[in-house]
């Protein structure tokens, strides 16, 4: 019985199979995974947003070469030059207790006078420390608060799709009630409500952005959930006997998840404008944190004399708004991949 | 479409119940020291004065019975009369506003829908011309343009938005100031002669006869509105733009254009109108977004409404006024998601005929 062994007679067979071969990846991914992901890096908006994400992932891991921290073991406390009020302009040198130079500035400039490359705000912090280490705190708090509501909106959406009927009505409308409340309302409150607990650090506020976060991730996750338990492998691993849990966790989840996870990924961006929005409002860290929002938060008091001291506006807020950029260009790519009606042409 | 009308109204109750458990919960991380605040004036002072009020208002009770007592307040032995509760619109005294919650709400409101009515006509019309104008054009310039303008738009948070056109509009150009009205308007008001009858001012001044304060109050509402604006222009613009590319392609599209009709008519009659369906509900929701996002616009712009009240009581952390804002941010957006939804029902003929 050697017929049914395939041999080199059939050429035709093994010209479509060699045609497109298929790497390690796209086997581990599955074709439509991969093809979301290779999708990802064709157009140039992905390819600007990604270059940008390195950038500050560059930038966030260089920052203690960038601008030396007076004491590495609390980096992020912004050094002050002074206590006046009076912003300071850019390229004003250092007057009281200097940070360490940075590597790179002796070579250029041939001076060991550090000066405030971005001015200083009121109360003499230094603006472009703040900018630099405030990359930090975007990743930290982004990556953090991602990851919460993400593993949160994973289970909630999962029971509620799996189990369906009254437990899912049940845990949907629950998701409707914390809808209800405008996000940065109420991520606001809840930060007010922590921070005489937990005192002013960057705890509140990640806390309150994980309790009003995890919605979205839910709804998508039961969508995904609902369409995929219907599949024939499910129906098999139930018939044999395997127990809920593994069979929500081992066969369907893996299955509905990737979706929700790049989503999920491409959210740091987000939720690092509604972090420093918070730090804006004033809630959250202590006056001095290398954070954008509350660097930026000093402008609130120069309004009008923003003519003259535009710099303590500007270089936070272009930083934020190129971070939250790069996230967005990726994700908006990641929609046209994702969108049903343009499967096949890539 | 009744039924479902009816299911939708049926949520209401949920939802109340659902967001004022939900803000009760929030309350509970408060020393009962600081929800004395629900009830009391002062902030108590001694141990004995504290141990009062917690019997007085059942603050020791189990968590149902507060719950209870919160919401239809609590009788006083003596009086009898009510105490608290927030059904009856007392929603404690605020410490940062000197006042009770309520008052400081009424004051406030106004202002805050003054500027929303004012925001949803820009937003919506300039919305959806942006979108036909890029789906019509599509994938030429102004398509292009449109769409880096989104993911510019959609990048750009509310407060750097907000203190760049500060910086450029009233730092630089003096053109448009801050806050809501000018000290010499202020008074005008302040006056006896001007009447108050919506406690809207745009609309006062106007009853009043008083052009200069309408101009005035308009003057300090342009750049909040801009900048409440910007943000929706750029979802406006990619609903539109994907619904009405999804109408340009229908049959009777085609139809229209076959037997000679000026494509004008072609886009503004027939497809224009079948593409604003699921505009007309984001519509709905950006009406009520625009209420919920004022909190950082208002901040920014120094404008007295509830959003910036809010704000600055949460940044002293005086909780109790916070949550009396959020219930009444609740109550309202509960109520308008509702008319939404309805509306909705009425406009779509997939619903309605279902």
């Amino acid at each position: 019985m050697t017929a049914h062994t395939p041999t080199g007679d059939n050429t035709l067979l093994g010209e479509a199979v060699a045609m497109r071969e298929i790497g390690r990846l796209e086997r581990f991914l599955g074709p439509e995974n991969y093809r979301v992901l290779t999708g990802l890096f064709k157009t140039p908006a992905a390819i600007l947003g990604f270059t940008l994400i390195i950038l500050f992932i560059i930038v966030g891991l260089a920052a203690p070469l960038i601008a030396p921290p007076i004491n590495p073991n609390d980096p992020y406390k912004i050094p002050r030059d002074g206590f006046s009020a009076e912003p300071r302009p850019m390229g004003s040198e250092w007057r009281v207790r200097q940070p360490p130079l940075p590597f790179w500035w002796e070579p250029i400039m041939k001076t060991d006078q550090w000066v405030h490359l971005f001015g200083t705000s009121q109360g003499q912090y230094d603006v472009f420390y703040g900018v630099i280490w405030g990359v930090r705190t975007a990743f930290k708090t982004g990556m953090i608060v991602v990851l919460s509501t993400f593993l949160i909106g994973i289970v909630i959406g999962s029971v509620s799709a799996y189990y369906g009927g009254a437990v899912d009505n049940i845990i949907m409308r629950i998701v409707d009630i914390f809808l209800t409340l405008p996000f940065i309302l109420a991520a606001l409150i809840m930060a007010a409500v922590l921070t005489p607990r937990l005192g002013r650090t960057l705890v509140p506020s990640i806390l309150a952005l994980i309790t009003f976060g995890w919605m979205g991730y839910a709804r998508i996750i039961r969508g995904d959930i609902l369409s995929t338990k219907e599949r024939d492998y499910v129906m098999a691993a139930r018939v044999i006997g395997v127990k809920d849990s593994r069979i929500l966790f081992r066969h369907i989840l893996p299955n509905a998840i990737f979706p929700t996870l790049v989503l999920a990924s491409l959210a740091i961006g987000d939720v690092v404008l509604s972090f420093a929005a918070l730090s804006f409002l004033g809630i959250g860290t202590e006056t001095g944190y290398a954070d954008w929002g509350q660097v930026l938060s000093f402008a609130r008091n120069w309004i009008i004399s923003l003519d003259q001291y535009w710099y303590i506006v500007v270089w936070p807020g272009i930083t934020l708004v190129l971070f939250v950029m790069g996230w967005n260009l990726l994700g908006d790519a990641l929609r046209d991949v994702l969108d049903p009606r343009m499967r096949g042409k890539t | 479409m009744v039924t479902y009308i009816i299911r939708r109204i049926l949520l209401v109750p949920v939802l109340l119940f659902g967001v004022t458990v939900l803000i009760f919960g929030m309350l509970q991380f408060l020393t009962p020291v600081e929800r004395s605040a629900l009830y009391v004036r002062d902030i108590p002072k001694n141990d004995r004065q504290v141990h009062g009020i917690i019997l007085r208002y059942g603050l020791d009770k189990p968590l149902y019975v507060q719950y209870w007592r919160w919401l239809v307040g609590t009788p006083d032995q003596v009086t009898g009369e009510r105490n608290g509760g927030i059904l009856f619109g007392d929603f404690g005294w605020s410490r940062t506003g000197s006042q009770p919650v309520g008052d400081l709400i009424k004051t406030r409101f106004p202002n805050t829908l003054d500027l929303t009515l004012w925001a949803v006509a820009p937003v919506i019309l300039v919305g959806i011309w942006l979108g036909v104008q890029a789906a019509v054009h599509h994938n030429g310039f102004i398509d292009q343009a449109g769409r880096i303008f989104s993911i510019v738009g959609t990048s750009f948070p509310t407060f750097v938005f907000g203190l760049l056109v500060l910086m450029i509009f009233y730092a630089n150009l003096q053109w448009f100031p801050p806050g809501r009205l000018t000290t010499t308007m202020q008074q005008v008001v302040g006056s006896e002669s001007f009447r108050s009858y919506t406690s809207l001012l745009t609309i006062d001044s106007l009853l009043n006869g008083r052009f200069d304060v309408f101009i005035d109050a308009l003057r300090h509402m342009i750049l909040p509105i801009l900048t409440l604006s910007y943000l929706s222009w750029a979802t406006f613009l990619r609903v539109t733009r994907s619904s009405m590319l999804e109408t340009l392609r229908q049959e009777y599209v085609t139809t229209a254009r076959a037997k000679g009709l000026p494509e004008r008519d072609v886009i503004f009659k027939h497809a224009r109108p079948n593409a604003m369906i699921s505009v007309v509900t984001l519509a709905g929701f950006t009406v009520v977004g625009l209420m919920g996002g004022v909190v950082i616009t208002e901040t920014v712009f120094d404008y007295p409404g509830i959003g910036k009240a809010a704000a600055s009581a949460a940044a002293q952390l005086d909780v109790v006024t916070v949550l009396g804002f959020a219930l009444f941010n609740g109550f309202i957006l509960i109520i308008a998601n509702l008319v939404v939804d309805v509306l909705y029902a009425v406009v779509d003929p997939r619903v309605r005929l279902s």
